[in-house]
């Protein structure tokens, strides 16, 4: 790297400001205020504020409701990554040996990353919409009763298909990409020396796609966790109750619906601690291990 | 071990370009057959129907006694090197070359003694737990190399295996997979556009222009007997020298230059090899002289023949070169070409 001289020793500092300010306006300062306020009780009317110590941590680790809504968040998380990963690399495999046609097919599956997420919640309600759904008339086609916002497993299924089809197209994308960019020849290679397409794939095509993979994986897990807020918003109505809900979700509706910004904000600080973890993770696994050349 | 035999093989795509025309040919058993031809000639296209990573349009392929057409390239019992190798780059240089023989149903040991065996024939036995990413040009060459003879097959293909090599590795390397092949006794089939390589390594040559076959012959037919001035000009370097020419009466005239040869009448090509001709005082035709290029054991001289370019490999005799310089040209070293179709007369 070329080092630049500066006569002015401000000038780099002054140059960097615009982002810097940026980054603590919006990042540093809101996640300051969340471990600040996670160790107060908060005055539900804004009166004031008394100093708890860790209260709203233990009180976390023993509720059972925040174990419970911990414990779908885990299981929701991990259905939708799978999902999503899953069905999307079927497609990529599929799409990366269409010959005929190849463009037009491509660009058709990608349309659907061109809409945009609140569009997307939206036609997923109102797929499962109660009275004109197709899939609630499917359901109801084959007698069963879906009833999105008040049976609990019910909602959960629209969440996670919902939420699947929605993050199918990148994950498509990225796949495809990956897959295009494994050498040609290293495939005719691997052509000669087995002939089972099965195996060629988990023997040479899904490691060298596991670069992207694991990447994606990270990706859809923060997407599971965190981007998925919109589409639970929609799903359960503003009526938690008796539906699943992410962790996410109860940061909300515990901090704005029940008012208690002390508790929410310990929430808050635990789901900063996971992303923090996953980052990490990431870059170690990304940076040290999952890479040949 | 096998022979290849190919019957009016040819390739079009769906696009309705032909990029190889009707082709019919054997390959004998432990032969080491090059195609050579320029870029985009169909050598490539027919080396990779052979291998089955292409369809073959029309024609019939054999390897052995069995027809192959519709076989997968993993069916064939053939191996193949790849231009840029093309290794598994997340695999062990001892796990490249395992792979094949363990998706044959090979044993653990069989493999391993098999692997071993390569790798020490191939001075590979200290980089078997190296990644391709750690190696150099020449050691993954090798490993290609490696992973093609443990399997034993029937039939190898190299597509260009040294054009990314620098010159002396390619030279050393051209020498090994000579002597590894006569070594092993297993038929190949070379693709190259190194007229070089073709002539060093090859048992015969298929000459290949614009997807048709120009001539099948051994280095020495090709270089002596050309059956095309595309031949001609594509085999050996410098290429030979192609003179514009009008048969008349038993003599072959360029502008005031006149040559007895026996010919019927019309326009031909003369060609002479830049070897073959020599400097005498008793030559018949002049030489102008226009620049000199050094090779060290000899010299290329380029100039004008009846105002047509014309190279001249002399010796390097230091002898001055004056004007006025007289060509012999020794008569067993005409070729005479007809000068529309290019063929030989």
């Amino acid at each position: 790297m070329k080092r630049a001289a500066f006569s002015q020793p401000l000038m780099p500092v002054a140059l960097l400001m615009p982002q810097l300010i940026i980054i603590a306006v919006f990042f540093y300062w809101p996640a300051w205020e969340a471990v600040y306020s996670s160790f107060f009780l908060q005055d539900p009317f804004g009166f004031g504020a008394s100093y708890v110590g860790a209260d709203n941590y233990t009180r976390l680790a023993r509720s059972t409701e925040y174990g419970k809504v911990a414990g779908f968040t885990l299981f929701f998380t991990l259905v939708v990554t799978f999902l999503s990963l899953g069905i999307a690399l079927l497609l990529a495999v599929k799409a990366d040996k269409v010959i005929r046609g190849a463009k037009t097919y491509r660009t058709l599956l990608m349309w659907v990353y061109a809409v945009a997420p609140p569009v997307a919640g939206f036609l997923g309600s109102l797929l499962f919409n109660q009275n004109i759904g197709p899939i609630t008339d499917l359901f109801a086609f084959f007698g069963y009763d879906l009833q999105i916002g008040l049976n609990y497993n019910d909602t959960a299924f629209a969440m996670i298909t919902v939420s699947v089809w929605k993050q199918i197209p990148v994950n498509f994308i990225f796949l495809l990409s990956g897959l295009q960019s494994i050498p040609v020849s290293v495939r005719e290679a691997a052509l000669i020396d087995n002939q089972s397409g099965v195996r060629r794939f988990w023997d040479i095509t899904f490691p060298l796609l596991a670069p992207t993979a694991f990447f994606l994986l990270i990706i859809n897990i923060t997407y599971a966790l965190f981007d998925t807020f919109g589409i639970i918003d929609i799903m359960v109505k503003g009526n938690p109750a008796s539906n699943p809900i992410t962790l996410v979700y109860k940061v909300y509706t515990d901090g704005f619906r029940g008012n208690d910004l002390g508790g929410s904000s310990a929430q808050s600080v635990v789901l900063m601690v996971l992303v923090l973890l996953l980052t990490i993770m990431q870059f170690r696994m990304l940076e040290r291990r999952i890479h040949y050349t | 071990m096998a022979t290849v035999s190919v019957t009016d093989i040819s390739k079009t795509y769906p696009n309705g370009a032909q990029a190889v025309c009707p082709a019919s040919f054997e390959i004998a058993d432990g032969e080491l057959i090059v195609l050579v031809g320029p870029s985009g000639c169909g050598k490539s296209t027919l080396l990779r129907m052979v291998a089955g990573l292409e369809d073959i349009t029309t024609g019939d392929l054999r390897i052995g006694d069995r027809v192959v057409n519709n076989l997968d390239p993993a069916e064939r019992d053939i191996a193949m090197v790849f231009q840029n190798y093309a290794l598994y780059p997340h695999m062990t240089v001892a796990k490249n070359m395992a792979y094949g023989l363990k998706n044959r149903g090979a044993s653990k040991d069989q493999i391993a003694a098999k692997v071993t065996e390569a790798a020490e024939m191939l001075s590979l036995t200290p980089l078997l737990d190296r990644r391709p990413s750690q190696l150099s040009g020449g050691q993954r060459q090798r490993v290609a190399m490696g992973r093609a003879i443990v399997r034993d097959p029937a039939l190898f293909l190299f597509d260009e295996p040294l054009s990314n090599l620098d010159a002396k590795l390619r030279h050393q390397m051209r020498v090994e997979i000579r002597n590894l092949q006569r070594r092993l006794n297993v038929t190949a089939i070379y693709v190259t556009h190194d007229q070089v390589e073709a002539m060093t390594m090859a048992d015969r040559i298929f000459v290949l222009n614009a997807g048709a076959i120009e001539q099948i012959g051994t280095p020495s037919e090709i270089y002596r007997k050309p059956a095309s001035t595309f031949v001609a000009s594509f085999m050996g370097a410098p290429p030979m020298n192609l003179l514009h020419a009008q048969a008349d009466a038993g003599q072959v005239r360029m502008g005031d230059v006149a040559l007895r040869m026996p010919c019927a009448d019309g326009a031909v090509q003369l060609g002479i090899r830049p070897e073959e001709v020599s400097f005498s005082p008793m030559g018949e035709v002049p030489f102008k002289l226009t620049l000199v290029e050094e090779l060290g054991a000899s010299r290329l001289l380029h100039g004008k023949v009846a105002g047509q370019d014309f190279v001249v490999n002399a010796p390097n005799d230091d002898a001055p070169l004056a004007d006025g310089l007289m060509l012999s040209f020794p008569a067993e070293s005409l070729h005479l070409f007809d000068a529309q179709s290019g063929k030989r007369l």
